[in-house]
Parts: structure tokens; C-alpha cells; sequence
């Protein structure tokens, strides 16, 4: 299925989660937060989040600003 | 210096830093360090798994609580959205609340931050609105429960210093919570200043990020904060038309 990771298409199995569409970007789990079609989702769910077709993620971390 | 306090936290120190702008990491590094500050602003955005270091990582090594913003919104809905991810993220309930109008001015939309203060407060974050300098939106958002304003001097990034010092006056004298200058500081006497005009704190960035020596211009923003407030607490000497002699007339 195709979905979307922060604004980059991608080909990803079925059954793809949270998790996993996190780690095609990096391997921190601290600092780091995601949204799934413009919800949060909590890091306690992103093993048990499946996507869907189409789906958007964005995998946010701190960068400098302000 | 007398503690600063927002939502019942204690800080030592009244200035607030932000992190843009600095060239490198190590530069920042040392700038905060010369700043004293122990409360810093960080901006979220898409993870680059090619960025090398993390700025949490220099905020972390100097022991500074981390307060994420919400810069490059334009809509309540994107703001609100970021502060929860910010809190996801970091593990804090602090945002800086800034929504802004348009890229050009950069000045802040009143209507969405409005909205979105009353929205984040309702969701139990500890919110700090940057504003125009504007005392009637002050009040109303500290009545909506926000823990701090922001008003700016000047538009972010400008050094143009504080362009209504009325204003800002007239938000100290009415507020019952801390007044931050927030934007448009230039140097430090405008930094001393805000502190004059009563403010509680200064947040500024660019005034030292991109100074030609941050780390020295850092020194200075910390002295010029410490002296406005000395100055505000000792109360100045009215302006006077003509002279005073300090000394006896009569020989």
C-alpha cells in the first residue's frame, strides 16, 4: 500500500505500523512524536497502530528555533 | 536578582533564550552558557535523519528546561496539533504559543492564538501566547488562564527594540501574570528596557545568535536583564524639564 511520510510517498507490506514507519527514519523512540492524519499518536500505541492506504504520517522531533 | 515564577516554577534567571539562528550547535552551546539562562525555546519539525546532533541534546547538557513553540503556524488547529506533539515529544506541557498572520511581517494572528490559547489550556497545557503589543488581547487571554504573555517589541527578527513602550506598559500595569518581552530585541538596551518598563523577563534569539560574537552579546543580554530589573525594583528619578542641583546652591 502507499502512504505518505513526512510529505515523501512510499511503498510499504500491509499490516505496516506506527512503529515501523518510524523506524525507516530513525531509531530514536525519545524526542521524537507522531501524527497520524493529523492526530497524535502516543508511543505507547505505535506497536499496535496499523496504517491504512493512503495514510499520512509525520515523524516530528525538536529542531533549533524561537 | 528576585526569582522569576511562571505557573509556580522558579527561575533565577529573567531571560529567556530561543535557539535560532546560531550557525552551529557548539556556538549555541557556549552562547547559552554565557547567557545564564534556565528556560529555552526549541521549534518542531520533520525528523531529518541526516541532521547531525540534537539541540535537545545541548539543552540537556547545560541543564535548561526545554520550551517547545509552535513557530510556523498560521491556524489555531496547526498550533494546537503541534503543542501536542511537542508534549509527546518532550515530556513537557509548556508551549509557546505563536500563530502567526503571514511570512512577510511574521506578526502574530490575535483571532487563532486566541482560539488556540483557550484550547490548550482546556487540554491542561501551561500556555505562554507571544502577541502583538496590544494590553486589551493580554488581558483576555491571562482571563482565558494562559500562565504568561508574550507581547513583541518589534517583529521577530527585526532588532528594531521596543516600538511602543506605552504599550508595553500598560500590559505590565494591568497584568497578573509574568510579562515576557518576546521579539524585536536588538541589542542590550533593549533588553534593559523591557525590564525598566516593568516586564518580568525578556525572550530573544537573533540579538544573539547572529551577533558577530554570540557568546560576548549573551554576556551582555544577561547583565542588561539583571540591571533593567535592579533599575525597576529601585524606582528611577522622574524626567525633570529643567536642572536639579545635586549639590548645595549656597556656599
Amino acid at each position: 500500500m502507499r502512504v505518505t511520510i513526512n510529505g515523501s510517498p512510499r511503498e510499504v507490506p500491509d499490516g505496516t505500523t506506527v512503529a515501523q514507519a518510524v523506524r525507516i527514519l530513525t531509531t530514536a523512540t525519545t524526542g521524537v512524536a507522531v501524527a497520524l492524519n493529523d492526530e497524535v499518536v502516543t508511543r505507547g500505541s505505535w506497536d499496535t497502530t496499523a496504517l491504512g492506504d493512503s495514510d499520512r504520517v509525520e515523524v516530528l522531533t525538536a529542531v533549533q528555533g524561537g | 536578582m528576585d526569582d522569576l515564577i511562571i505557573a509556580g516554577e522558579k527561575f533565577s534567571s529573567r531571560l529567556i533564550m530561543g535557539t535560532g539562528g546560531a550557525p552551529s550547535l557548539e556556538v549555541l552551546d557556549q552562547a547559552l552558557a554565557a547567557s545564564g539562562t534556565e528556560l529555552t525555546t526549541v521549534a518542531m519539525r520533520r525528523l531529518d535523519p541526516s541532521a547531525r546532533g540534537s539541540v535537545l541534546d545541548v539543552l540537556r547538557g547545560r541543564g535548561i528546561k526545554v520550551l517547545p513553540n509552535t513557530a510556523g503556524c498560521f491556524t489555531a488547529g496547526e498550533a494546537v496539533l503541534t503543542a501536542r506533539l511537542a508534549r509527546e515529544a518532550l515530556g513537557t506541557n509548556w508551549v509557546k504559543l505563536e500563530v502567526i498572520a503571514d511570512e512577510r511581517t511574521l506578526l502574530p494572528d490575535p483571532i487563532e492564538t486566541f482560539d488556540a490559547a483557550e484550547r490548550l489550556v482546556a487540554d491542561g497545557f501551561v500556555v505562554l501566547p507571544y502577541i502583538g503589543d496590544d494590553p486589551a488581547l493580554a488581558r483576555r487571554l491571562e482571563q482565558a488562564g494562559c500562565a504568561a504573555v508574550m507581547p513583541l517589541g518589534a517583529p521577530i527578527g527585526s532588532g528594531l527594540g521596543i516600538r511602543n513602550p506605552h504599550n508595553i506598559e500598560l500590559i505590565v500595569e494591568a497584568a497578573g501574570v509574568p510579562v515576557i518581552l518576546d521579539a524585536g530585541i536588538g541589542t542590550a538596551s533593549d533588553a534593559a528596557l523591557a525590564m525598566e518598563l516593568g516586564c518580568d523577563a525578556v525572550l530573544l534569539a537573533t540579538a544573539v545568535t547572529r551577533a558577530q560574537r554570540p557568546d560576548l552579546m549573551a554576556a551582555a543580554m544577561r547583565g542588561a536583564v539583571q540591571a533593567g530589573r535592579l533599575a525597576r525594583q529601585a524606582g528611577r528619578i522622574p524626567r525633570r524639564r529643567y536642572a536639579e542641583a545635586s549639590s548645595p546652591m549656597t556656599p
